[in-house]
C-alpha cells in the first residue's frame, strides 16, 4: 500500500486517538490549554517517528530469526523508555529553552498508550518500514490535531454554563465522541486495514 | 419479648465487641483499602484513569470479561511482586523495574489468550499487549503497593481491579445490548429492535462513558 496513503488514512480517516482510543489519558489531562497542547503533540509525533524507526528493525531484524516474538512487548517499552530518556537529555544539553517548553511532556509519554500501541499495530498489520514510518508521522500528526482541536473547544467552552457534575472529564469524553463522529465522516474516502 | 431480645442484642454487640478489636488493624484496613478501590476512589469513573482500554474492548461483554479478568490478574500478581521487592527496589530506576514486572505479567496474559483462547485474543488485538501502559497499574504499584506488605498490597489491587472491572462491565452492558441487541453473543432484544450501530462504534463508546462520568458525579455532589 501506498505510504501516503497510509500517512492521510492515520490522520483522518483512522485516527489514533478517536478510532482506536489510544492516549485517553493525557487526551483528557493537558488538553484544557491550546499551548500545552501543542507541546504535548510535537513531543508525540518526535517520540512516535523515533520508536517506529528503532521498533521496526528491532523487531525484523532481531525477535524475528531468533524466534522471540513473544518478547516484542518488553523491548518496545524499553525502547520507548530508552529513547524517552536520550531524547529528553539531548534537548537539555542542546537546547534549554525547548526543554522547558517540552520537557515537562517527555517523562509522560513514557505511559502514553499511543506509543506502544502504535508500535504493536505497525507489526501485526505487517508494514514495511518504509509504511512504518509513514504510519508513525501520521499517527503523531493525527493524535496532536485532535488534541489541539479538543483544547480550543475546550478554551472557548470556559464560559459555557455547564451542569457542575459534567465539567472536566465527563464534558471531554461527549466532545471527544462529537469530535469521532465528525471523524467517521472522512471515512470511505481511503480504506486501511 | 422485647426486652429478652434486647438484652440478646447487647449480649451479642458486648460478645462480638472484643472479636471484632482482635482483628488486627492492619487487615481491616486492607478491606477498606479494598472498598474504596471499588467505590469511592472507582479508577475508571472518579479518577478517570484506564480509559484507552475502557472505551476499546466494550462493544462486547465477552471481551470486556477477559479484558477485566486480565487487568485483575495482572494488578494483583504486580502489586504483590513490587510489594515482596520493596526493600530491594532502588528508589531511582524504580518506575523501570515496575515496567519490566507488570511486562512479564501482561506477556504471561498475552500468551496465555493466544494458546487457549484464539477467538478472544484476535477480538482485542493489540490491546492485551496496551495493558502495560494502563496507568491503574503503574499508580497502584507507586502509591501503595511500593510502602506496604503484600497483605494489604493485594487487597488494594483486588480493589482497584473490581472497581475497573464493575465499570467496564456496566458500561458494555449498554454498549452490546444497544448496538447489537445481544448479551454475551446471546439475543436479548427481539427482531424488531434496529441496532444503534453507533453504540459499537468510537462516538457511541465516548459518549456512554462521559455520560456515566457525570452520572456518578453527579450522586457524589449530592451526596456532599
Amino acid at each position: 500500500m501506498n505510504p501516503f496513503v497510509i500517512l492521510f488514512a492515520a490522520i483522518f480517516t483512522n485516527n489514533i486517538a478517536l478510532t482506536y482510543f489510544l492516549g485517553m489519558c493525557p487526551f483528557i489531562a493537558v488538553s484544557r490549554d491550546l499551548k500545552t497542547a501543542t507541546g504535548m503533540g510535537v513531543a508525540v509525533i518526535f517520540v512516535m517517528t523515533l520508536t517506529a524507526l528503532f521498533a521496526w528493525p528491532v523487531y525484523h531484524w532481531v525477535l524475528v530469526p531468533y524466534h522471540v516474538e513473544y518478547l516484542q512487548l518488553v523491548s518496545f517499552i524499553v525502547i520507548i523508555a530508552a529513547l524517552v530518556q536520550v531524547v529528553e537529555m539531548v534537548i537539555e544539553r542542546f537546547s534549554p529553552t525547548l526543554y522547558i517548553n517540552m520537557g515537562v511532556f517527555l517523562p509522560l509519554i513514557t505511559v502514553n498508550c499511543a506509543i506502544l500501541g502504535l508500535a504493536l499495530f505497525m507489526i501485526l498489520r505487517n508494514y514495511s518500514f518504509i509504511q512504518s514510518m509513514a504510519y508513525a508521522v501520521g499517527s503523531g500528526v493525527g493524535w496532536m490535531v485532535v488534541i489541539v482541536a479538543m483544547a480550543g473547544i475546550r478554551t472557548k467552552l470556559v464560559f459555557a454554563k455547564v451542569p457542575k457534575a459534567l465539567e472536566g472529564p465527563g464534558l471531554t469524553m461527549i466532545i471527544a465522541g462529537l469530535m469521532a463522529l465528525g471523524f467517521m465522516g472522512f471515512a470511505g474516502i481511503v480504506n486501511l486495514q | 419479648m422485647a426486652e429478652s431480645s434486647a438484652r440478646d442484642t447487647v449480649a451479642g454487640a458486648v460478645k462480638a465487641a472484643p472479636r471484632a478489636r482482635k482483628v488486627p488493624l492492619t487487615q481491616r484496613e486492607g478491606w477498606k483499602q479494598m472498598v474504596k478501590g471499588i467505590w469511592a476512589e472507582n479508577p475508571t469513573f472518579r479518577m478517570v484513569l484506564g480509559i484507552c482500554s475502557a472505551l476499546a474492548v466494550t462493544n462486547k461483554l465477552t471481551n470486556t470479561l477477559a479484558m477485566c479478568i486480565a487487568v485483575i490478574f495482572v494488578t494483583t500478581a504486580s502489586s504483590v511482586t513490587v510489594s515482596l521487592l520493596r526493600k530491594v527496589i532502588p528508589r531511582r530506576v524504580r518506575m523501570a523495574v515496575y515496567t519490566l514486572i507488570i511486562a512479564t505479567y501482561v506477556i504471561f496474559v498475552d500468551q496465555y489468550l493466544k494458546a487457549f483462547y484464539p477467538v478472544i485474543s484476535e477480538a482485542m488485538g493489540p490491546y492485551v499487549g496496551l495493558i502495560i501502559t494502563n496507568c491503574i497499574i503503574m499508580g497502584r504499584a507507586e502509591t501503595y503497593a511500593s510502602s506496604n506488605p503484600p497483605g494489604r498490597a493485594f487487597l488494594d489491587a483486588l480493589g482497584v481491579g473490581l472497581g475497573y472491572a464493575m465499570s467496564l462491565i456496566i458500561v458494555a452492558f449498554v454498549r452490546e445490548l444497544l448496538g447489537f441487541g445481544t448479551l454475551f453473543d446471546h439475543r436479548i432484544l427481539g427482531t424488531w429492535w434496529e441496532p444503534w450501530v453507533i453504540m459499537v462504534m468510537a462516538p457511541g463508546a465516548f459518549v456512554v462513558l462521559g455520560l456515566y462520568i457525570w452520572l456518578l458525579r453527579g450522586f457524589q455532589m449530592r451526596k456532599h
